[in-house]
């Protein structure tokens, strides 16, 4: 028997898809059967961040309305072949599905799969309820801004009102740079701030969007994003791996320049 | 007070924190930020009767105990900074 997770935010550009797709990789490079499903409909993305835009027949408004089989619709990646995607509508508006026929659908693939990921839509609307109706558990993805924490934690509070018991976090686009001189919220201030369980942070890296560009995930790479979303895939897993300190280290300049700032406040309040 | 205003607001991150305090407040409460203000203000009159404090900066925070499930459960925290404590009298 699998397990359905819903990756959301509330707030749209934070990173969901990209999430979604790197954690499937991630499930997917560990041998687990996983299918990812985009419930994004009329906005659909998550084939392109995948690369398979082109291998598109059917889609998830088709599956639920009987048109076709799971199977049919079902695209297969292009280097992990136990890896799926359900691709959205793109024609279609959210309505267009249920949540009582995503309960149904969940449950179907439920017994087919180890994983089923499902991309949620921005919102808190009618897309929201039915990413969320037959998820098992939830990740819900921030970053370390005002806005898109204030809708994380209206994002939270519905979720355990649909009573959601694993609730967990993605800090995305943290820059460790800004953190150390206090011009962005570090990853416990937004942890303390929402006081969820925190599943991983990742580093604002501009190979996330060369990785979109090119439509390869970029899960399972050496670089700083790549690294913390497998690392986020195996703690999905129940592997312990402990949280990278995302703390660039400090330059002698910068450590005698922090120095220097610290003696002017001591002069300034003395 | 100057002194503390620098400690509390000398980085955008801080200021970032504490907008995030306040909001969170009032969206999780879900009342607006003047009842916020109205309620703070009742409670730190009801202080005032019994110590000297700075009536201008009490904060209030609604934080959660516990990180998972149905053990997490919520409470109203208040931070009233005390002016003089010599003047305590109760």
């Amino acid at each position: 028997m699998g397990e359905v997770i819903v990756v959301t935010s509330g707030k749209g550009g934070v990173g969901k898809t990209t999430t979604t797709a790197n954690i499937g990789v991630g499930l997917a490079m560990a041998g687990k059967n996983v299918i990812l499903i985009d419930t994004d409909i009329g906005l659909r993305n998550l084939d392109v961040v995948m690369g398979l835009e082109n291998r598109i027949v059917y889609n998830l408004v088709d599956v639920v309305n009987g048109h076709c089989r799971v199977k049919q619709a079902a695209i297969r990646d292009k280097k992990y072949p136990n890896l799926f995607l359900l691709p959205s509508a793109q024609t279609k508006d959210k309505s267009a599905v249920t949540p009582e026929q995503m309960i149904s659908l969940t449950e179907e693939l439920k017994n087919q799969f180890d994983y089923v990921i499902l991309d949620c839509p921005a919102g808190i609307e009618q897309g929201f309820k039915n990413a969320i109706a037959g998820a098992d558990r939830a990740v819900v993805v921030t970053t370390p801004e005002v806005s898109a924490i204030r809708d994380a934690d209206r994002i939270i509070g519905l979720l355990e009102a649909a009573g959601f018991k694993k609730i967990h976090l993605v800090v995305n686009r943290i820059r460790p740079d800004m953190v150390r001189r206090g011009d962005m919220l570090s990853v416990q201030d937004v942890v303390d701030i929402l006081a969820v369980e925190l599943l991983g942070a990742i580093p604002d890296d501009e190979q996330i969007v060369i990785s979109t560009n090119h439509g390869v995930p970029i899960a399972g790479s050496r670089t700083p994003s790549g690294i913390a979303y497998g690392n986020i895939s195996r703690r999905i897993l129940g592997d312990e791996v402990p949280q990278a300190k995302l703390e660039s280290r400090r330059s002698i300049l910068s450590k005698l320049t922090g120095h220097f700032r610290r003696s002017e406040r001591r002069v300034a309040q003395a | 007070m100057k002194r503390f205003r620098i400690f509390r607001f000398r980085t955008s991150g801080g200021i970032a924190k504490e907008r995030l305090k306040s909001l969170l407040i009032s969206d999780r409460a879900d009342c607006s930020p003047d009842m916020m203000e109205m309620m703070k203000k009742d409670i730190a009159h009801a202080i005032l009767k019994y110590m000297t404090i700075d009536a201008d900066h009490v904060e209030l925070c609604i934080k959660y105990s516990g990180t998972e499930g149905p053990e997490k459960s919520r409470y109203l925290s208040a931070q009233i900074p005390i002016r003089d404590l010599k003047h305590v009298s109760c």
